[in-house]
């Protein structure tokens, strides 16, 4: 079962430029973040995101920074998150992709937290600390579970290594659109259009374009750009993460639909 | 015993099963960029010459071995054996610790590699201080990334690196300290990497800087080695570094990592206690994990967060460990051994009233372990301390730890 390959392929056939946002579980807590599952669901997410707390997110900006921060504070741990998620997952449409460091996967097992993350019905995998130099264990082990590992591609990848990425990426590639951490930014990387046209000369796997996009003129560029699909992180986990919970399930609804809207 | 080959990392830049690149795409072209330009720096004759010639004329190398004659009669037992101690005088380098070697090695790399802008970490502010020194002798634009809580305990040396221009950015995530502005350095070089070079200031982080860093510090060791010839024509039997990171033992050990015969000893932070949550025994209690790009071993929680490190000395206060410290303990080829906050204070008055050198809190971890190790030795075997940096930063903290000290006992 690859539900993440499996997914991009009905997006294809619908010629529907995917939505993927991205949230930091725990934060405001767990409850939230499953009402929040459902939410994003419900107002046009393809696939969904979920980022697991850790301590030291080097690829993160301050608001992803600050969520982790939040929820790590609050005793969240990455068997509460798959917990979490092996209740939602069973009435959750889109396939659900867990965003965590090595280290807590590490320290867990990467057999065990595997088997763990499967059987809570997660179907893939972004793990930014893990170029492909690295990745042969996890990428290995994983496929043995059905789980997609997704790799990342940078605007700094030279050719050779975005052909090899690609090549050993599985259910897509992610394509960060910054030379940068996490984040909002006011303009896109102008590199971008280039990048994915390198992509596709060499791969024909699905391209999701992710870092710094942070509103619907800017989703509705990336796929004017050419992009399978568009990632928006920071702006959801902002708007979710401030205020009470009812007011941010409301905000990241609303902020849903107008993507969505956006990328139809 | 250990073969010379395995004191380089393999192709992947491990050092066994630790170290690794485990760093975001983004960073992975520049690594093996930085790698590959490292590697023509250290063929090009012209470049090492202006390394050396820096290194005798900026830096005053080589650094004096100085023989501790009443540290080592403290340390003689009634029956004459005891160990004869001898400090390796980092601390008399320009700026006053060690760093200094290798931020010049880096400085002069990043000039060939062309980067204009230069970032770094610095938890006691020595590294920083290096930096910032290379950086203003070269003309460049430097940023160094500082824990707030760091650099209320290092005021003096925030002072240094203001005065010799670079910016001192604090870093308020986390505790404040050297692991959050290493977080941040990094962060830094992920959104600046095409101008930018990162001087990287332990052997830790990815490949190449763990072998690379211990490069640029290893003069400590080459010169270590003349220097025990000149004086009694023959290899020290032990020596004796601080850990935190571990730049300056791995620099003092390589030299001597093919000589079975020289016991390799690092000494890391052990806090307030091994039995408490506050210390920073890395080797001694972590178990392996990733952090700042490298396989090592680690504190860390039972769920892989990352914990708060503690130690009176800024510079230890480091919840990682350079990944090549982690082979040399799991390979045997040297010991790890820790000291409190408390015995570390005790070794700063001793070895300032014994021998009118006041070392860094760091340097005086390596300082009290004699307590412990002297007394086990047998005969009077050639004891290499490295004294890697001066503590003149620390009196602050001293103060404050033990008060005025009021009237000499």
């Amino acid at each position: 079962m690859n539900k993440v390959s499996d997914c991009f392929r009905v997006l294809r056939l619908n010629g529907r430029c995917a939505l993927i946002p991205f949230i930091t579980a725990g934060d405001p807590d767990l409850e939230t973040t499953a009402l929040a599952l459902k939410t994003l669901a419900d107002q046009g997410a393809d696939l969904i995101e979920l980022g697991v707390p850790y301590s030291d997110p080097l690829a993160d900006g301050p608001v992803i920074q600050a969520a982790s921060t939040r929820a790590l504070g609050r005793g969240v741990t990455l068997e509460g998150v798959l917990e979490m998620v092996e209740e939602a997952t069973p009435s959750l449409k889109p396939p659900l992709v867990l965003f965590t460091y090595y280290n807590p996967i590490l320290s867990w097992g990467v057999e065990n937290f595997l088997g763990r993350a499967a059987q809570a019905g997660v179907s893939g995998l972004v793990v930014p600390d893990l170029p492909l130099e690295e990745a042969a264990p996890l990428l290995q082990a994983a496929q043995a579970q059905g789980l997609e590992v997704v790799l990342l591609v940078a605007p700094t990848s030279s050719p050779a290594r975005i052909q090899a990425i690609a090549e050993q990426s599985q259910g897509f590639i992610y394509l960060v659109s910054v030379v940068g951490v996490t984040g909002m930014r006011t303009e896109l990387e102008q590199r971008v259009p280039g990048l994915i046209a390198q992509i596709r000369q060499v791969n024909q796997k699905p391209v999701a374009v992710g870092f710094g996009i942070s509103s619907p003129p800017q989703a509705a560029q990336v796929k004017a750009w050419g992009a399978d699909a568009v990632v928006v992180g920071s702006a959801f986990v902002k708007r979710l993460g401030s205020g009470d919970p009812a007011a941010g399930l409301q905000a990241i609804g609303e902020f849903c639909q107008s993507l969505r809207q956006a990328l139809d | 015993m250990i073969s010379l080959s395995s004191a380089q990392p393999d192709a992947l830049g491990r050092f066994g099963l630790f170290g690794g690149k485990y760093v975001p795409e983004t960073l992975m072209p520049a690594l093996e960029e930085l790698e590959a330009a490292y590697g023509r720096f250290r063929q090009d004759g012209a470049a090492q010459a202006q390394l050396q010639g820096l290194l005798r004329d900026y830096v005053g190398r080589p650094s004096p071995l100085y023989f501790a004659e009443r540290l080592t009669a403290h340390y003689r037992r009634p029956d004459g054996q005891g160990p004869l101690i001898y400090l390796k005088r980092e601390d008399l380098n320009h700026t006053g610790a060690h760093k200094i070697n290798n931020a010049l090695g880096q400085v002069l790399l990043a000039r060939h590699m062309g980067k204009g802008r230069i970032i770094a970490e610095t938890g006691a502010g020595q590294h920083g201080v290096a930096t910032a020194t290379v950086c203003a002798r070269f003309g460049l634009e430097c940023v160094v990334y500082m824990g707030v809580h760091d650099m209320e305990r290092q005021a003096l040396n925030v002072f240094r690196m203001r005065l010799l221009g670079a910016q001192v950015q604090p870093v308020a995530a986390g505790t404040g300290t050297l692991k959050d502005a290493t977080s941040e350095a990094i962060r830094d070089w992920v959104t600046n990497v095409e101008h930018t070079h990162y001087i990287l200031g332990s052997v830790a982080g990815p490949h190449p800087y763990p072998m690379m860093v211990r490069d640029f510090q290893a003069v400590i060791g080459k010169e270590t080695r003349q220097q025990c010839l000149d004086l009694w024509g023959g290899l020290p039997d032990l020596l004796l570094a601080c850990v935190g990171g571990g730049s300056n033992a791995m620099g003092l050990f390589h030299e001597f990592m093919g000589e079975p015969g020289v016991t390799l000893i690092g000494v890391e932070a052990a806090g307030q206690g091994l039995g408490t949550d506050k210390h920073a025994a890395t080797l001694t209690l972590g178990k392996l994990g990733v952090l700042h790009g490298a396989m090592s071993y680690l504190l860390q929680d039972e769920y892989g967060q990352v914990l708060e490190a503690h130690s009176i000395s800024a510079g230890l206060d480091y919840p990682g460990v350079g990944p090549e410290h982690s082979f040399l303990k799991d390979s045997g080829r040297a010991q790890y051994a820790s000291v409190t906050d408390q015995e570390a204070l005790a070794a700063f008055q001793r070895l300032s009233r014994l021998e009118g050198i006041i070392p860094a809190l760091e340097t005086a971890h390596a300082i009290a372990y004699l307590e412990t190790l002297a007394p086990q030795l047998p005969g009077n075997p050639r004891l290499v301390i490295n004294c890697s940096g001066r503590g003149d930063k620390d009196v602050q903290t001293v103060v404050k730890a033990l008060g005025d000290l009021g009237s000499p006992t």
